[in-house]
Order: structure tokens, then C-alpha cells, then sequence
């Protein structure tokens, strides 16, 4: 992201609006200026403000003026007055930033806007997790703060030394390439920041505490907020007894979920006459 | 392509926060999909949602042509058609209820509709299951959110953070949170002017503008 110089009033509107806090007005030139490094493409600036496309002058003007009489103007506080923002074209490995900070850019390993995963949110289709297993969400530098590539590759290397099974239609598992018996994602993009990233790995339900054991001792490494979700099947009923009465008994609290609630199944033709043609091999033989 | 899984807050903070959302599965059911997503869309904005997207845009959304009268009568209605009618791929659309009794009618239609689409619903576990309970349904699967780990300190007090989550994808800041919190006690913009500021900037639009009015009148008079 960029901000056009000709176009900034330095009105500091967007200061607040950056959610990694990458913005500033630069004394020296009078103008707010994104801090490359910082910056993490998420497109919040350009896309979330409003934009009015006032003449930059004429506001440079007004503000002069107000400010000498000590005048408080009180804008609407998503604006930008003269749309200085401006969109750049990104190469790798900076692009990695928006695909995976800008929520309306999809991942193209997985077809998926946002994180790029479906979790247990299609599992009554995918059966992505199964009965008896625990399915996890790591998520790194939401709310916030933001993480690198190379403190998410610490926790996928001590996920991996445990022997876990990396969900595959997942952007950081993708990232890995075929090094998921190590954890190791693609070194070119270990200095790169983005806003947040979901790290999905799967067990069997009693190994719970072992990796949320892991993830808290990693988290003490990690410069970055975590938030962690895990999920299972409920059973014939609808009732789930197995992994909130082990969570509990190691002392995690929960309050909120995602709740799949059955009703999703396969509808494409191919995949039902394929279903259809196991069902009948299956009786003739 | 929401995340609302980890707003902060407990089981009694989430009384008016209800998401509906429905989403294909690539390859298994995504033939058809976005006509079933816009049948979804309509159902729900018929039970008064307090929010709805798909997944390109929310029902509050910025202008790229604001007129500078607009610092003194903004619009502020909601386009639920035009989140209806912009559902252009297969993806996840989501509507946001302030009731248990208006996600419960909704749900209860689309299950009527059988899209075959997953149907997911987002809040505080016990509500979840009692909404599905009182609508005849079994749970398939449930995702708890933990919460957050913050070894090193980095998240502000909870009235920033109650206001931020709402938008999953982080892009409601830490400093619009606190701007409009501030503001609002200040008397220099409504509770309502600050919650639709803020529900501008999740373009999935599944933040919640009615609990976000409950959390910024409450912060008016109690400290974080």
C-alpha cells in the first residue's frame, strides 16, 4: 500500500484505522507515510475508509486556517478526505502479506476467501474431523498485532516433532510444500509479516492436553497473541461429553463455538452418481 | 470466509449475538451454490437481522464518493438487497441476529428450504445447542474457542477488545475500537454514528451493530 504524497491533507484519519498501527505522519514531510515493514497489505485504509475526492489544496487550506484560530473541526472519522490511498501491484514473496491479510483475496491452494479454511464449518460433508478425533485452529497475531511467517514455523516444527496430521486443504500447510514431517514453510517468506494465520492440525481426542500443552509452551516464544479453537464430532444425539469434559478437567474455558448443525450433504452430480455406483458395488459384492 | 469464533467475551455477553452462516464444500457441494446462498440471504433478511454479508461486502459499507454533506447527514441504512444480489461465487454468506427468537425463526425456514448447504451457527455454546435443540436439530460438530493466549502482553482492556473481535478478520483496530470508545464518552459521536462507523470496516459484515450499541452505552458509564 502506498500513500500518494500529492494527494495526503496529513489529516491522520486513517492513523487509528491501520490494525497494525503502520501509519504516521512523517514531520519531515508533512504527510502520512506507511511503514513498509509493518504494513501487512490487509487494504483496511484503502478499502474500509470512505473517500471523498476534495481538491488536496483547498483542504491543506481550510486546515491552515482552522488550526490558526484554533479550530476544531470534527470530520466524520472514516474519511479520507482526497482518497491518497493507492493500491500497489505486489510481487512474491510481499504478496504472501494481502492473500493472507486481506479477507477478500482468496488463497488459491484452497479456493477459500479470508484464512482459507473450512474447519468443522462443512464437516458434515468433508468429515474432516472424525469421531474420536480432535481437530485444531491455531491462530497467530489476531487480534491485532499481526505475526511472521518465521514464529508461525516455530509452532508447526514442534506440532510436527509430535507427530500431528496437518489438515492439507490449509494455506500454511500448502506453505510447507512436502516438508510437513518437519514444519518447515518456505524460507523466502520467513521475514514476511501478515495480519493473521490458521494453522489446522488434527488427533485423536485424547491427545488434547499434549497439544495445547505444546501450543502454550511455544506461545512463550512467539512475539504474537494466539487464539486457539478445537472441535469434534458430536455423537448419534447431538451431544458432545468427550472433549468439553477433557478441556474442563485441564482447566480450559470456553464460552463461545461454531456449532455445524447437519444439515449440509453432497448435491454435485458427479459426486452423487459416484456415491451412488460405491453403494451399488458394494451390495453385488 | 468469516471468522466469528473468537469474539471476546462470556457465555452472558454473546445474549444478543447470533450468526447464522451458510457455506459449501468445494467439490462435494458447490454446484449451484450461489443461488442456494442468495435463497439463505433472502430467508434471513425477512427475520430482522442486524447484520448480513456475503462474503464481498456487508450490509454497511463504505463510499468511494462521499459527498464532504455527508459529515452532517450520513446515510445509514442498510442494503440487504444488494447483499443478496452481489453473491457472485461459492462461499460463505452470513447473517447476524440480536435475538435467539429471530436466528431460531430464520433457522427454522431454512430448514424448510433444505439447501443442502453446511448451516453453522456462531455464539456462546449453550445458546447453540439450545437453538438447535428447540428446532428439532442434532448437532453434527462444534468448534470451542479457547480464548486468547497473550504471553507477552499485547492485548488492551476488554472493552477494546469486546468491540474489535466482532470483525474476525482484525480488521476493526485496536485504536477505531478505543477512538470510538472515547468518543462516545466525550459526547462527540452517537452510539449509533460509532457503531456504524465501526461496522463499515468488516466487509464480511458480520460484525454486530447491536451488541457493539450495548457495549459502548455500557462503557459510557463503566470503566474497562
Amino acid at each position: 500500500m502506498q500513500i500518494d504524497p500529492n494527494k495526503c491533507v496529513a489529516c491522520g484519519n486513517c492513523i487509528p484505522v491501520c490494525p497494525m498501527g503502520a501509519i504516521y505522519i512523517d514531520p519531515a514531510i508533512r504527510r502520512a507515510t506507511i511503514n513498509y515493514d509493518e504494513c501487512v497489505e490487509c487494504s483496511t485504509c484503502f478499502r474500509g475508509m470512505s473517500q471523498e475526492h476534495l481538491n488536496p489544496t483547498m483542504v491543506r487550506t481550510v486546515r491552515r486556517l482552522a488550526k490558526l484560530f484554533r479550530f476544531r473541526f470534527e470530520p466524520e472519522p472514516d474519511v479520507c478526505p482526497t482518497a491518497a490511498f493507492v493500491m500497489e501491484d505486489l510481487e512474491w514473496p510481499r504478496i504472501a502479506r494481502r492473500v493472507f491479510s486481506d479477507p477478500l483475496v482468496e488463497h488459491k491452494s484452497t479456493g477459500i476467501h479470508g484464512r482459507g479454511t473450512e474447519e468443522v464449518k462443512t464437516n458434515d460433508v468433508a468429515h474432516r474431523v472424525g469421531i474420536g478425533e480432535a481437530g485444531y485452529v491455531i491462530e497467530f497475531g489476531r487480534p491485532g498485532v499481526g505475526v511472521r511467517f518465521r514464529d508461525i514455523q516455530k509452532m508447526t516444527k514442534a506440532f510436527a516433532a509430535i507427530g500431528v496430521t496437518f489438515e492439507p486443504k490449509n494455506p500454511i500447510t500448502h506453505l510447507m510444500e512436502d516438508r510437513t514431517a518437519t514444519g518447515e514453510l518456505k524460507p523466502d517468506l520467513l521475514n514476511e509479516k501478515i495480519l493473521s494465520a490458521i494453522v489446522e492440525i488434527k488427533t485423536l481426542i485424547a491427545r488434547v492436553p499434549e497439544v495445547l500443552e505444546v501450543v502454550q509452551q511455544v506461545s512463550k516464544e512467539i512475539d504474537t497473541v494466539l487464539a486457539v479453537g478445537v472441535s469434534t464430532r458430536c455423537d448419534e444425539k447431538g451431544d458432545e461429553t468427550i472433549l468439553s469434559a477433557l478441556l474442563e478437567e485441564h482447566g480450559y474455558t470456553y464460552h463461545r463455538a461454531k456449532t455445524n448443525l447437519g444439515l449440509g450433504r453432497v448435491t454435485n452430480v458427479a459426486r452423487v452418481q459416484e456415491a451412488a455406483r460405491d453403494e451399488h458395488l458394494a451390495s453385488v459384492r | 470466509m468469516t471468522n466469528t469464533l473468537h469474539r471476546y467475551g462470556n457465555s452472558e455477553s454473546f445474549r444478543d449475538d447470533y450468526i447464522l452462516f451458510a457455506i459449501p464444500c468445494r467439490g462435494k457441494n458447490d454446484e449451484g451454490a450461489v443461488e442456494k446462498q442468495k435463497t439463505f440471504l433472502t430467508i434471513c433478511a425477512r427475520h430482522q437481522p442486524a447484520n448480513m454479508g456475503n462474503g464481498n461486502f456487508g450490509s454497511y459499507q463504505p463510499s468511494r464518493h462521499l459527498n464532504p454533506t455527508n459529515h452532517w447527514n450520513r446515510d445509514y441504512t442498510q442494503d440487504y438487497q444488494s447483499v443478496i444480489e452481489g453473491v457472485a461465487k461459492p462461499g460463505t454468506v452470513a447473517a447476524v441476529f440480536d435475538s435467539k427468537d429471530k436466528a431460531e425463526a430464520a433457522l427454522r425456514e431454512v430448514i424448510q428450504a433444505d439447501l443442502g448447504l453446511s448451516i453453522n451457527m456462531s455464539t456462546s455454546v449453550t445458546g447453540a445447542d439450545q437453538c438447535a435443540r428447540d428446532t428439532g436439530l442434532k448437532r453434527h460438530s462444534v468448534e470451542y474457542s479457547l480464548g486468547f493466549i497473550d504471553s507477552h502482553d499485547h492485548l488492551p482492556n476488554s472493552q477494546v477488545l469486546e468491540l474489535s473481535t466482532m470483525c474476525g478478520h482484525g480488521m476493526v483496530s485496536f485504536s477505531m475500537a478505543k477512538k470510538m470508545l472515547d468518543m462516545v464518552r466525550e459526547g462527540r459521536r452517537s452510539t449509533d454514528q460509532a457503531v456504524l462507523t465501526l461496522a463499515r470496516f468488516c466487509p464480511c459484515g458480520v460484525y454486530n451493530p447491536a451488541r457493539a450499541r450495548r457495549l459502548l452505552e455500557d462503557a459510557r458509564t463503566h470503566a474497562a
